[in-house]
């Protein structure tokens, strides 16, 4: 497959979507974990996956991010075809995700974790040499560990922070090396209810041509920080529309949200 | 594998000499100015032999502590480096040694030497843990009878004798004070390196890889050049070491290479502890004190002298049982326990 010169890609950006599957399906042997995925995000957009656990929206994201190929159909990134691209080619093409389960650097401190975010996606990654105090990423790194309110901590271990710290910090490593779109799975999951608050604030004031696609199971944030909603059931789309539309649907309330939506 | 050091706050406008406790200058300042009380036998034997293994034993402190790979090939990286200064340098055997000069012997020793550990790293980091361990054992043994074998470029069962360093400024560097500063300086010199490339991206993402490999290769980072690239830097330290260690008994043999030294430096390094690169240094020092000193107790004890092996045995599974980061684990251990209040358990301020 041609991946195309940069010059290529740029132009490709400027008019297509952000995100587009078509046909994604998912076949675990004879589980079929995603069927028939068609989505369209357009850039910036930012918009909610719902559904109960088992819907298939984890699969999604690993379709997505490349963890593992979808069985049949094609997934589009800023127009360019990136069905068959390893994991770490569509990072190079600005799309981050952060994760349900801590997948952290236990043994190093809150900056180095972003610092090694950020120099991830650019040269240097074998140097020898140590950063500088003003050295171009580490001053990003520091940035981004303002952003997500952890500057206080930013020299603890990892393994000495708290759990909703590690998710704010999971967050900051989404945001590194210039995302155009990112995929958050569960970011409010275990957080108290000010922790929550910070979360939609982080979220609502990222730079509008970040677009992301956002796994929640708390209502309160998967609504208050999208724009549109998926609702997922059996591996399959089974709704979408703006919040409040989704909200007030008998179908979605009857199936997911038990009447009167919840925090669960 | 658990955390190194934990970094400095980098608010700290201090000069970075300035930072440097007390307690660091007095040990710099005593490791100066050992030569002139200590005997020819405690510079050249004791410490000479310390800092030689410390440096070996470095290099798999940093394999292990930094990127979680134990590698039980690193004598065998300074053992090929010792044979390579002896093959393409000067020796008694001189139907083999090619008698190049020194300044094209060591660094092409060095060169050779990385290049033999970034291909049995390429092989090493496929596996993971116990397999590791397994692979490198492996190659150290298939070197150790290669090198006993083949008589025409490794001498065989004899190996080679009168490798000597050179005639540098016209020093003797096998003089007991010149020989200590030759070893004190290179063990410095690879301790001061592995700190600072600790903190440069390549240590850290080394660190990361340690921690936590599926996300750094979703991070964008190549897992395995990582790790292959560590065992290129570790074989450079371990290479110095073999070199040193090579001059220090003026020969190489099969012996150098066996499995037995190959144990030895991974005991070292464990009881020492892999958190910090000084844990490698205190372990060879126990260990040569051990090694230098056992029999004399023994034999005073009315035991056997050759029960020593004995000794170091206990002591390893004495402090692998009670602390798991060696003799630098106990020593936090102990730092903690002080600072704790007896009767609460909390920690003093």
């Amino acid at each position: 497959m041609a991946r195309g010169t940069v010059t290529q890609r740029l132009a490709a950006t400027g008019t297509a979507n952000a995100l587009e599957l078509r046909n994604v399906s998912k076949k675990f042997g004879a589980l079929e974990a995603l069927g028939d995925i068609n989505i369209t995000v357009k850039p910036g957009e930012r918009r909610a996956v719902l559904g109960s656990n088992g819907a298939g929206k984890t699969t999604l994201f690993n379709c997505i991010t490349g963890d593992f190929p979808p069985t049949t159909g094609a997934i589009r990134f800023f127009g360019e075809d990136v069905t068959t691209f390893p994991e770490q080619e569509r990072i190079r093409r600005g799309l981050r995700r952060t994760y349900q389960i801590s997948l952290l650097f236990h043994g190093l401190s809150v900056l180095d974790n972003v610092y090694l975010a950020c120099r991830g996606v650019s040269r240097g990654r074998f140097s020898m040499i140590r950063p500088r105090r003003n050295d171009a990423l580490m001053q990003s790194a520091e940035d981004l560990v303002r952003v997500v309110h952890l500057e206080d901590a930013k020299d603890t271990l990892v393994s000495d922070l708290s759990y909703g710290q590690q998710r704010q910090l999971e967050i900051a490593m989404a945001l590194s090396g210039a995302p155009r779109f990112i995929l958050f799975d569960e970011p409010a999951a275990g957080l108290s209810p000010t922790e929550r608050r910070e979360l939609v604030e982080i979220l609502t004031g990222l730079p509008s041509h970040v677009g992301y696609i956002i796994i929640e199971h708390d209502m309160d944030v998967a609504l208050r920080v999208s724009e549109q909603v998926t609702m997922m059931h059996n591996g399959r789309i089974f709704k979408e529309g703006k919040p409040a539309e989704i909200e007030d649907d008998p179908e979605v309330q009857a199936l997911y949200l038990g009447g009167g939506h919840g925090h669960g | 594998m658990v955390a190194i050091d934990r970094p400095a706050p980098r608010e700290d406008s201090r000069m970075w000499i300035e930072k440097i406790p007390a307690a660091y200058w007095a040990l710099v300042v005593i490791l100066l100015v050992i030569p002139s009380f200590a005997s020819d036998f405690v510079m050249f034997q004791i410490f000479g032999w310390t800092f030689i293994l410390g440096l070996i034993a470095l290099s798999l402190m940093f394999l292990g502590g930094y990127g979680g790979m134990v590698s039980l090939a690193q004598m065998t990286f300074a053992g090929f480096a010792g044979y390579m200064v002896a093959i393409l340098g000067a020796s008694a055997i001189d139907t083999i040694s090619q008698g190049w000069p020194w300044w094209v012997v060591i660094p092409l020793a060095l060169i050779l030497t990385v290049i033999f550990a970034t291909a049995v790293g390429w092989l090493a980091v496929r596996t993971e843990g116990i397999y590791t361990i397994m692979i490198t054992l492996a190659i150290a043994a298939a070197f150790f009878y290669f090198t006993r074998q083949n008589y025409d470029v490794f001498n065989g069962f004899q190996g080679f004798n009168s490798v000597l360093p050179p005639r540098l400024f016209g020093v003797d560097w096998r003089g007991p004070e010149a020989f200590y500063y030759l070893t004190l300086f290179w063990a410095a010199a690879g301790y001061f390196a592995v700190l600072y490339v600790a903190r440069a991206p390549f240590g850290l993402a080394l660190q990361g890889v340690r921690d936590n490999p599926r996300r750094m290769a979703a991070l964008g980072y190549s897992v395995t050049a990582h790790r292959v690239a560590a065992y290129s830097f570790a074989a450079l330290l371990a290479g110095i070491g073999g070199i040193l260690l090579t001059w220090q008994s003026a020969q190489i043999s099969p012996g150098t290479v066996a499995i037995q030294p190959a144990i030895d430096i991974l005991v070292i390094a464990v009881v020492g502890g892999l958190r910090h690169p000084i844990g490698p240094f205190i372990g060879a020092f126990l260990y040569v004190l051990l090694k230098t000193f056992a029999v004399d107790v023994l034999v005073a004890l009315g035991l056997g002298g050759e029960r020593f092996n004995l000794l170091i045995g206990l002591g390893f599974l004495v402090i692998v049982f009670f602390s798991p980061d060696g003799i630098l684990g106990l020593w936090e251990k102990l730092r903690a326990s002080r600072n704790r209040d007896p009767l609460t358990g909390r920690e003093r301020h």
